[in-house]
C-alpha cells in the first residue's frame, strides 16, 4: 500500500481502506459515486481534472450557469446555495459536492504531454485507476491498461464504459437512463393504465453501477493484497441493473413471459399502494403481505364494515378486488396525515411509510437519532447538512472528513508531497496552465478551452 | 510482497502452494468463508456477490421452510415448488445450502462451531432477533475476534423505526425521491421489481467487503450496521444530490412530469413513440447538434437559436423541435431510431422489453446471461456477471442449493456421523 499520509484527513481512528490510493478520473454520478464509495471507507481518492477541460454534466449541468439556467428551480440544475452560482460555480453545486465529500482534486492538463507524465506519476504510487469515460477514451490519452502496468505493475484499473469494453455497442454514446432503456426497465415501471411516454426519467443504473465499480475494487484489492496481482475490470454498466431485475428474466427465460409494469403493485400483496392523505401532495405508501397484517390493518382503521365484506376475505379476494380496495383505504388515510397513518400501522405490524420528500428527511426523528445528516463546513458554500455515510461500521466509524474537493484545491499536496517538485518547478506547471483552480473563461457549458485543442486525441468525456 | 491470509509474508513452500492454489482456482475471494444467515432479497444479493466472486458461502435455512424467497415466483409453468423459485435460483447461485435451528439450544452450539473460521457473517433479521438467539456481536465476537457481521435490516440496529415493517413500495417512499416520479395530478411512482431491496444488498456487499479488507491489515473484525433506508437516502440516483440541494436551496422537489409534461432542463426530452414501440431522448443544448443530426438536419431547424438553451425554452420552438421530432419517429422503428443514434452519436436509446434484452445481439456476444443446469428446475438463462475482472472472473461454480443439499458435507466436516445427521433431523435441529 502507498505509505505517505493522507491530506486533510481530520480523525485519528484509523479507517477501513486507509493507506489505500485511488485516481480517478471518473464523470457525472456513476463513477463518482463508486469513488465516493471508496473515499467513505477511507481510501485517498484524488480526482484528477483539468482547467482546460470541463467533463459533461459533472461540476455542474454546465460550469457557468446562464442567467436564463439560473431561473429554472430543479435541485439538480441549479441545486447552488441560495440560487447563487458564485464566482465558481464548479465549486457549489449540490449534484457534484454531494458525491466529492471525502476526495481530493488535483489539475493536470493531461491532453498534454507533461500533463499526461504528470498523471502516470501519480498512478505509479497509487493502488488504482477508476474511469467512467465513453470506451476508448482514456485509452487514446495514453492511459490505458497496458500504459499503465509499465508505470505500476499491480495497478487495478476499473474502466466502466455504459455497454461495457466489448460487444456491438461498446462505442456507443449512453446516459443512465439509456442503459434502463435497453435493460428493459423503463418499460417495467410507470402507470399500468398509461403509456410510457409519460415516464418519468430515474438513474437507478447510475447507482447500481455506481456501487458494483466500488465493489469490483474492492474485491481486486482484496485479491492483489493476497498474491500481488494488480488486474483490469470491465464494468458494463447496463450490466450493474441486469441482475437486479432478475425474477423478470427468470420469468422471461423459464415461461417465455414478458412482464409489464405493475405500477405501485405487487405481484401477490394486496393491498399495496400509494394512498393521498391530508395536505397538499401528501401521500402514504402501505403494503399488507398476510392475513395477520390484513386484520392489523382493519383494527388500525377501527374495523369498518367495508373490511368485513367477503370480497376481502383472503389474499387473493384482496389481490383480485384491488380497485375497490383501494378507493376504501383512500376514503380511510385522506383525512389523515401521513406520519400519523405510518405510526398507526406499524403499531399493527403494516409495512406503511409516508413518502418523504427532502424537508421530511431532514425532519425524521429515526434519522436523527441515527445522525445520519452529517454538517460539513464548505469555504465557498457556508455550513450545512450532507446525507452521510451509508453504513454504520462499529470498529472503524466513516464520517465526512473532508469538504466536498474545490477544483485543484489539493494541488499543493499532490504535486510537491506525492510526485515531490520543487517550488520552482511547482510554478513552472502553474505557468504552464496545469495547475489552477479556475476553468478556462472559454469554457462556459463543459469540454475543451477554445483555440487549445490540447496535443493529445481523444478525452471526450459524455459518459453517464 | 506476497502476504497470507493472517498478513504474513510467505516463504517458498507457501509461495510454491500459492501459485498451484491460483491455477487450480483463480477467483478473487476464494479465501473468504462466509456464513449467510439471511433471507428474501437484499440480503441474499449480497452473498451472491461474494459467492459469485469465489467466497466459499454457506447459507442456512430454517428446516423445512427454508428462505421465503423460495415460495416466491416465478415458478415454471406458475407452479409453485420451493426448489423452482427462478427469484431463488437467481439469489443463490453458488452457496452451499444447510438447515439449522437457531432457536434449538444444540443449533446455537453447532453454529458457534461453524462461526470458528468464518471472515464474514451476513443476516438479514430485525434487530432483536439475533440478540433473542443469544448471538449478538460481543457473543459471537468472543468466538472469533476477527469476525465481520455484517447485519442487514429495514431502517438499521437503531432508532425509533427499528422494528418498523417494511417493503420495497414503504422503502421507495421513505427512501428515494419517489415524490418526483410520475405525474404531478396523480400518485408517485417507485422503480421496477425490487431493485432498492437488490441495491442495498449491493452497497452491503461494499461495506462488507471494506470491513474484510481492514480486517486482513488490522486483525480486528468489527459489526456493521446496513439500513436498508438509509442505502436510499445515500443513492445518487436523485435522492442524495437532492437532499443536498434542499439544503443550498430551501426548495423541496416534486413531480413535474416528463415527454408529454415537462423534464428536468425544460428542454424537449423524454419518452417518445416511434413505429413499433418508443424510444427515450435526451434533450437540452449540449446534445443539440446531435440530435438535430439524428433527425436527418431538418432545414426548418437550422437557425442556431434551436441549439441554445435560451432558444429551446421558447414555447414556439419547442413546438418545431416536438413536431420534427414526432414526424421523423413515426417514419422509423426503434432498431432504426437506435442505429440512427448511434451514428449521430445522439443520447437516445429504445425501450426493450425484457425479451428484447436476452436476445439482444450485444448481449449475446458479451455472455450477459448464462445457461445453468440445476437438478430440479432444469437448464435456464440467468442473468450473468455484473463485472468482470480479467484475471479473476464471475463463475458459476454451483447452482443454488437444494434445502439442505449440503447437510452431509458441512456436518460431516464438524464431524458429524451419518447417524448424528439422522438424530439431529429427528430433533428438529436440522
Amino acid at each position: 500500500m502507498s505509505s505517505e499520509a493522507s491530506a486533510g484527513t481530520q480523525s485519528s481512528a484509523r479507517l477501513p481502506l486507509a493507506g489505500v490510493r485511488v485516481v480517478d478520473m471518473t464523470v457525472v454520478w456513476s463513477g463518482t459515486f463508486a469513488t465516493q464509495l471508496l473515499a467513505d471507507l477511507g481510501a485517498e481518492v484524488i480526482r484528477v481534472e483539468s482547467t482546460k477541460f470541463a467533463p459533461y454534466g459533472t461540476r455542474g449541468v454546465v460550469v457557468r450557469p446562464s442567467p436564463a439556467l439560473l431561473q429554472t428551480r430543479g435541485l439538480m440544475t441549479t441545486g447552488y446555495p441560495n440560487r447563487q452560482a458564485g464566482e465558481r460555480p464548479w465549486n457549489r453545486i449540490a449534484l457534484f459536492n454531494v458525491h466529492a465529500r471525502n476526495k481530493l482534486s488535483m489539475t493536470a492538463d493531461y491532453m498534454r504531454p507533461k500533463g499526461l507524465e504528470l498523471v502516470k506519476r501519480l498512478i505509479a504510487k497509487s493502488d488504482m485507476f477508476i474511469e467512467n469515460n465513453a470506451f476508448g477514451t482514456v485509452q487514446r490519452l495514453g492511459l490505458g491498461y497496458e500504459d499503465l502496468k509499465q508505470v505500476k505493475s499491480d495497478i487495478i484499473m476499473i474502466s466502466m464504459p455504459g455497454f461495457g469494453s466489448s460487444g456491438p455497442y461498446r462505442n456507443r454514446v449512453a446516459l443512465g437512463r439509456h442503459l434502463e432503456c435497453t435493460a428493459g426497465h423503463t418499460l417495467l415501471r410507470g402507470y399500468r393504465d398509461a403509456d410510457p411516454t409519460w415516464t418519468t426519467e430515474v438513474y437507478h443504473c447510475d447507482a447500481s453501477a455506481g456501487a458494483t465499480a466500488a465493489f469490483a475494487a474492492l474485491v481486486a484489492l482484496h485479491h492483489r493484497n493476497r498474491t500481488g496481482k494488480g488486474q483490469f475490470i470491465d464494468v458494463a454498466q447496463v450490466e450493474t441493473i441486469i441482475p437486479q431485475l432478475g425474477e423478470f428474466i427468470m420469468d422471461y427465460t423459464m415461461n417465455g413471459r414478458t412482464q409489464r409494469t405493475l405500477g405501485n403493485r405487487h405481484p401477490s400483496a394486496a393491498p399495496c399502494g400509494v394512498y393521498p392523505c391530508r395536505g397538499e401532495d401528501r401521500w402514504v405508501a402501505i403494503t399488507v403481505f398476510t392475513d395477520e397484517e390484513w386484520h392489523g390493518m382493519c383494527r388500525a382503521m377501527g374495523n369498518p364494515s367495508w373490511a368485513a365484506s367477503v370480497r376481502f376475505g383472503s389474499s387473493l379476494d384482496r389481490w383480485n378486488n384491488q380497485d375497490e380496495l383501494d378507493a376504501f383505504i383512500a376514503d380511510w388515510t385522506r383525512e389523515r396525515e401521513d406520519h400519523n397513518v405510518m405510526h398507526l400501522l406499524q403499531a399493527e405490524g403494516v409495512a406503511a411509510g409516508p413518502v418523504m420528500d427532502e424537508r421530511d428527511c431532514y425532519n425524521d426523528p429515526h434519522l436523527r437519532e441515527r445522525e445520519f445528516f452529517e454538517q460539513v463546513n464548505h469555504t465557498e458554500c457556508g455550513t450545512h447538512l450532507y446525507p452521510g455515510v451509508a453504513w454504520k461500521l462499529s470498529g472503524t466509524p466513516c464520517h465526512i472528513r473532508k469538504p466536498p474537493c474545490r477544483l485543484g484545491e489539493d494541488n499543493e499536496y499532490v504535486y510537491k508531497s506525492l510526485l515531490g517538485l520543487s517550488d520552482q518547478e511547482y510554478a513552472e506547471s502553474q505557468r504552464e496552465g496545469h495547475i489552477g483552480m479556475d476553468y478556462d473563461p472559454s469554457i462556459t457549458v463543459y469540454g475543451r478551452a477554445k483555440g487549445d485543442p490540447g496535443t493529445t486525441p481523444g478525452a471526450k468525456a459524455e459518459q453517464g | 510482497m506476497l502476504l497470507d491470509s493472517n498478513c504474513r509474508e510467505i516463504g517458498p513452500l507457501a509461495r510454491w502452494f500459492l501459485e498451484i492454489e491460483r491455477k487450480v482456482n483463480q477467483q478473487a475471494l476464494s479465501d473468504v468463508k462466509v456464513l449467510d444467515l439471511t433471507w428474501h432479497i437484499a440480503g441474499p444479493y449480497c452473498t451472491k456477490l461474494l459467492a459469485d466472486y469465489g467466497a466459499d458461502v454457506v447459507k442456512i435455512e430454517r428446516p423445512d421452510l427454508g428462505d421465503p424467497s423460495r415460495r416466491m415466483g416465478p415458478f415454471p409453468e406458475d407452479q409453485p415448488d420451493p426448489e423452482k423459485s427462478g427469484l431463488f435460483l437467481h439469489l443463490n447461485t453458488n452457496k452451499k445450502g444447510i438447515t439449522l435451528n437457531l432457536r434449538s439450544d444444540t443449533g446455537k452450539a453447532i453454529f458457534m462451531r461453524l462461526l470458528q473460521d468464518v471472515d464474514i457473517l451476513v443476516e438479514g433479521f430485525g434487530p432483536r432477533v439475533m440478540p433473542s438467539f443469544g448471538l449478538d456481536f460481543s457473543a459471537l465476537q468472543a468466538a472469533n475476534e476477527r469476525l465481520v457481521m455484517l447485519r442487514i435490516s429495514n431502517f438499521g440496529q437503531t432508532g425509533p423505526y427499528r422494528d418498523f415493517k417494511l417493503s420495497e413500495l414503504v422503502l421507495s417512499a421513505m427512501g428515494t425521491s419517489m415524490k418526483t416520479c410520475g405525474q404531478p395530478d396523480r400518485e408517485p411512482l417507485k422503480l421496477a421489481g425490487n431493485l432498492l431491496q437488490y441495491q442495498a444488498g449491493l452497497m452491503a456487499a461494499v461495506a462488507g467487503m471494506g470491513a474484510l479488507v481492514c480486517c486482513r491489515a488490522t486483525g480486528a473484525g468489527q459489526q456493521v450496521d446496513v439500513s436498508l433506508m438509509e442505502t436510499c437516502l445515500g443513492s445518487i440516483d436523485r435522492r442524495a444530490p437532492s437532499l443536498l440541494g434542499h439544503q443550498y436551496t430551501g426548495d423541496t422537489s416534486t413531480r413535474i412530469g416528463s415527454g408529454r409534461g415537462g423534464t428536468m432542463s425544460g428542454c424537449p426530452e423524454g419518452v417518445y413513440p416511434c413505429q413499433d414501440g418508443y424510444f427515450d431522448v435526451v434533450g437540452g443544448a449540449a446534445w443539440w447538434p446531435r440530435n438535430f443530426a439524428m433527425l436527418g438536419s431538418p432545414a426548418n431547424l437550422s437557425d442556431p437559436a434551436y441549439g441554445t438553451m435560451e432558444g429551446q425554452m421558447d414555447p414556439r420552438r419547442q413546438e418545431d423541435i416536438l413536431t420534427a421530432l414526432y414526424t421523423w419517429a413515426m417514419a422509423h422503428t426503434k432498431q432504426e431510431v437506435w442505429e440512427a443514434s448511434g451514428t449521430a452519436r445522439a443520447a437516445a436509446a429504445p425501450l426493450y422489453s425484457i425479451e428484447e434484452v436476452v436476445n439482444d445481439p450485444h448481449f449475446r456476444d458479451r455472455g450477459t446471461f448464462v445457461e445453468i443446469e440445476h437438478a430440479k428446475a432444469g437448464r435456464l438463462r440467468y442473468p450473468g456477471a455484473s463485472f468482470r475482472p480479467a484475471e479473476t472472473p464471475w463463475r458459476v461454480s454451483r447452482p443454488a442449493p437444494l434445502l439442505g443439499q449440503h447437510n452431509r458435507e458441512v456436518y460431516g466436516m464438524l464431524g458429524y456421523t451419518e447417524d448424528d445427521i439422522a438424530d439431529l433431523r429427528k430433533a428438529d435441529v436440522i
